[in-house]
């Protein structure tokens, strides 16, 4: 079919403008901050000089920490996602009720989720409340109050939330694969655990790396929520996450410019997994224009 | 192995998914269950006992969250974000995804691939310097500024999801069209739109979703207390010195219902909208 020659530049006019406006401009003008210093009202170029000052301040270094910890996450959310869509393919009773339910979490605000377990994890809360009831006091802790037990409760909070997501994901690509599949090996004497390791996981294989590029994404850029909510980072700085240093050093304390350069580091980040992401949508020839 | 052997197995294993599958469920259902059991109680009843039904179910706490904190305010304030920022970055995305789709120019692949990029770029990254030029522009503690910003970020995904919809449609029925002496905006407003409505549905709702949960954005560029959204509102509360619990979740549950009731009755949508940028 034929169009005129400037025709799709007129429908993807204000798409581009937009995307410029949020994404383009913003990373360019983000730059040029994080090699500035205001220095009486006017900003001076003062090269990597933020970039320095940030690998000198022990609350970013812990917050990169965090970040890295938070990876920990990683292997048992694709894993346990991994194991219900794999118990809920086998069709169990009431499988399309549990795949309701499990999805849910992923549906929540983080905003209220959060504040919700923050109930359930303080001192006096449910958490503790429940252990006392079944003679196991012995194990209440003040599980957002410990620097040592925060940030593994926060953790706890990201696999609750991001779980669902996995298996709906999961679940969707096994239905697509064809019966004859799983047939076939079941004839050919497969057990259980020889049917999942060389069909099920094959047959997967692009999903969950996917799955797993998506997640490392998210709790190193996305997690935002949930500390702001249930600890501000805290106590100490034992939740402190990048994210939250952003917002902190920008909002909180005026510092623009340390703020850029944190964001310029996170850009670059994730940006390594963003093109790792496009080469795996690509090689599965997934959502490409023909 | 023998048939009844095997068979005990499989009726074994079959128990084992269950009690495993089971315990996730509940996992997954518990704070929703609490929001709603804690608003019914009064506060001596939830000091009593967290975890069981209310005793004497009451609606005071819902009374208690609508008059604290603007509560009505911020729910509009949501409102209106939501829709403004959904309504106009589907019709954007809809008209760029029928270039994508159906027209050809140079470079196409390479622009497709960049904006699909900007999927996962972390919105953290653009705050700062959004800030700083919203702040010049006297876009800060507006519906436009914020508006503005979320149609940005609804784009890349929602252009993917239209472009691989209008993809599906066959080619004859457009060609037809164009015989006929459709112009290719007729071709777009009379035949591709109205074929759409599963994908925009789909896409309504999942940007929908993500709008009135968002939080960052919200809290950054709606600093003034009768701009703030309420999920700003939400997440402020516990940082308050004297918190009336069971309030609090009648609160949480009037912001969290909208989605529940929604994906209750639209899970499909959900399903197909939220997994569509992986599996086709």
């Amino acid at each position: 079919m034929q169009y005129r020659k400037h025709e799709p530049w007129l429908y993807l006019a204000p798409a581009l403008v937009m995307l410029l406006a949020v994404f383009g401009y913003p990373v360019v003008r983000l730059i040029i901050l994080s090699l500035q210093r205001p220095k009486g009202g006017v900003p001076i170029f003062v090269g990597l000089g933020n970039y320095q000052l940030l690998f000198r301040d022990d609350v970013f270094l812990q917050a990169v920490s965090n970040n890295l910890k938070l990876l920990l996450t990683v292997p048992v959310t694709v894993g346990l996602a991994l194991v219900l869509a794999v118990f809920l393919f086998e069709r169990i009773k009431g499988w399309r009720l549990y795949r309701m339910t499990l999805f849910l979490p992923y549906l929540l605000p983080i905003a209220a989720v959060g504040l919700v377990f923050s109930y359930i994890f303080q001192l006096s809360g449910v958490l503790n409340d429940f252990l006392n009831a079944v003679g196991a006091g012995a194990l209440a802790q003040d599980w957002l109050g410990s620097t040592t037990l925060a940030l593994p409760t926060v953790m706890f909070v990201i696999i609750w939330k991001e779980v669902g997501f996995g298996v709906v994901l999961f679940l969707a690509r096994l239905m697509s694969v064809e019966e004859e599949l799983f047939d076939a090996a079941r004839v050919d004497g497969a057990n259980w655990w020889q049917l999942q390791r060389h069909v099920t996981v094959p047959q997967l294989a692009t999903v969950i790396e996917f799955f797993t590029v998506i997640s490392i994404i998210t709790v190193l850029s996305w997690v935002f929520g949930y500390v702001f909510v249930m600890t501000s980072g805290g106590p100490g700085n034992a939740t402190m996450v990048t994210e939250l240093y952003v917002y902190l050093m920008g909002f909180r304390y005026n510092q623009m410019n340390l703020a850029a350069a944190v964001s310029a580091l996170l850009l670059l980040v994730t940006g390594v997994f963003i093109f790792l992401e496009l080469r795996l949508r690509e090689r599965s020839d997934l959502g490409l224009v023909s | 192995m023998s048939g009844a052997r095997r068979r005990a197995q499989d009726l074994s294993g079959s128990l084992l998914r269950q009690v495993v599958v089971i315990f996730f469920t509940v996992l997954s259902l518990f704070p929703l269950y609490f929001m709603l059991v804690s608003s019914l109680k009064s506060k001596a009843d939830y000091l009593e006992n967290k975890f069981n039904l209310p005793p004497h179910p009451i609606l005071d706490n819902f009374l208690t969250a609508f008059a604290g904190e603007k509560f009505l305010i911020r729910f509009a304030n949501s409102a209106i974000l939501t829709v403004g920022a959904v309504a106009l970055s589907l019709l954007i995305a809809c008209l760029a995804a029928y270039a994508f789709a159906r027209m050809q120019f140079p470079g196409k692949r390479t622009l497709f691939n960049l904006m699909l990029s900007l999927m996962v770029v972390p919105p953290v990254v653009m705050v700062v310097p959004l800030f700083v030029t919203m702040v010049r522009l006297g876009l800060v503690n507006t519906y436009q500024g914020v508006i503005l910003i979320y149609i940005g970020l609804l784009l890349p995904f929602s252009v993917y999801m239209m472009t691989n919809f209008f993809q599906t449609i066959p080619r004859e029925i457009v060609e037809a069209a164009r015989i006929d002496g459709c112009s290719s905006f007729g071709v777009f407003i009379r035949i591709l739109m109205p074929l759409s409505a599963p994908a925009v549905i789909t896409l309504t709702v999942v940007n929908s979703l993500w709008v009135w949960n968002e939080l960052l954005i919200a809290l950054i560029f709606l600093q003034r207390d009768e701009m703030k959204t309420l999920m700003v509102g939400i997440a402020s509360m516990r940082s308050r010195i004297y918190v009336d619990i069971p309030a609090t979740m009648a609160g949480l549950l009037v912001a969290t219902i909208p989605i529940v009731v929604l994906y209750l009755f639209g899970q499909r949508y959900f399903i197909r909208g939220l997994i569509g940028g992986a599996v086709k």
